[in-house]
């Protein structure tokens, strides 16, 4: 109870400086973008890609990405690692989904795939990338895994999808140093700002961002329903 | 002026899980809240009154969008969150599969 009351008490403390900091310094809706200026006005021309926050993900700060999908990987390896078994895992829960999700899932499932692969394909023109397309793709394996009780991915072939493509990031990455000096130098051909084809390797680089995530986040869900608690 | 508020509170709400809570899957759940509070501070810290979506289209010119550099922070932080949170469950697996018991405070060397 005691315990309860100081944690209370803290964080309200906290919680009200911070509050009073931010709008001291940072009042809602005040336009403080300094870095980001030439982001803005000058992105469109420099990477061709409409949307600008994938512009300086992909392209401005592609090499954090890079770093990012590494942190993705790293931790999809460790859940493999911390749920290990000798045995090949078998899964546990044995009721039966009913009718309307079986159904369901199998009316959805290519829907999902669908859609997902349009989301990291139109990464550089809509909201959206890689990670969020990867993400309903993994979903879409979840609505198999819940409505199938035997159900199970193919595992060799998911990985041998997800090295290639982060195969495909790093290998784009080492061709820009080769071809102009730089790691992860655009060089393919800006295209016209808007179009399904332009902004060079961006679209390339999503659509392996995508395939990767999709597999990896697939395989952190198979290993926690293969596991046996 | 609303959003700063949420995010003070999310962020509040996932401290106090973390400092309140025995149950290992709600103390993860409380980092999963204050991640989410995290994202909507930065969000909201990008937002300009008045403007719209960082996506250079006909009808949007440049002076008329927000701040993508917070965007594209949380897009990573998103990311990062999943990580550590798949793996955190992974460990309370261990841990559960090891002691049998999810609570914090029966687990040697985890209590406080």
């Amino acid at each position: 109870m005691i315990k309860r009351l100081v944690s209370i008490i803290i964080l309200a403390v906290v919680i009200t400086s911070l509050f009073m900091v931010l709008s001291e310094t940072a009042p809602f809706g005040d336009d403080e973008t300094v870095v980001s200026h030439r982001y803005i006005y000058k992105g469109v021309d420099e990477t061709g890609s409409a949307n600008l926050v994938t512009a300086v993900v992909l392209n401005y700060r592609g090499f954090d990405t890079l770093g990012e999908v590494t942190v993705l990987f790293v931790a999809a390896t460790g859940v493999g690692a911390a749920l290990y078994t000798r045995k090949h895992p078998v899964r546990k829960n044995k009721v039966e989904a009913s009718l309307i999700v079986k159904t369901g899932s199998k009316l959805l499932f290519p829907m999902m795939l669908l859609f997902g692969a349009y989301i990291f394909v139109h990464g550089h023109l809509t909201p959206g990338g890689g990670f969020q397309g990867g993400a309903v793709i993994a979903t879409a394996f979840v609505f198999k895994y819940i409505s199938d009780t035997r159900y199970s991915i193919d595992h060799v072939g998911f990985t041998k999808m997800e090295s290639a493509s982060g195969m495909i990031f790093a290998g784009l990455g080492i061709m820009g140093l080769l071809l102009g000096g730089y790691f992860l130098l655009n060089i393919l051909p800006n295209g016209t700002p808007g179009e399904l084809i332009s902004a060079g390797i961006l679209p390339i680089i999503y659509i392996a961002i995508g395939i990767k995530v999709g597999a990896e986040l697939t395989g952190i869900i198979d290993r926690m329903m293969g596991v046996e608690a | 002026m609303m959003f700063y508020f949420a995010s003070a509170a999310l962020i509040a709400i996932g401290i106090y899980m973390l400092m309140v809570k025995k149950n290992l899957i709600k103390m993860i759940l409380g980092l999963s809240v204050i991640d989410s509070g995290v994202n909507l501070l930065l969000i909201s810290i990008g937002y300009i009154n008045g403007k719209t979506a960082p996506i250079i289209q006909p009808g949007v010119s440049p002076s008329n969008v927000v701040d993508p550099l917070p965007q594209a922070l949380v897009l990573t932080n998103i990311v990062i969150g999943v990580s550590v949170t798949a793996l955190a469950l992974s460990v309370v697996i261990r841990v559960y599969k090891h002691y049998k018991t999810l609570n914090s405070s029966e687990v040697r060397d985890l209590k406080w």
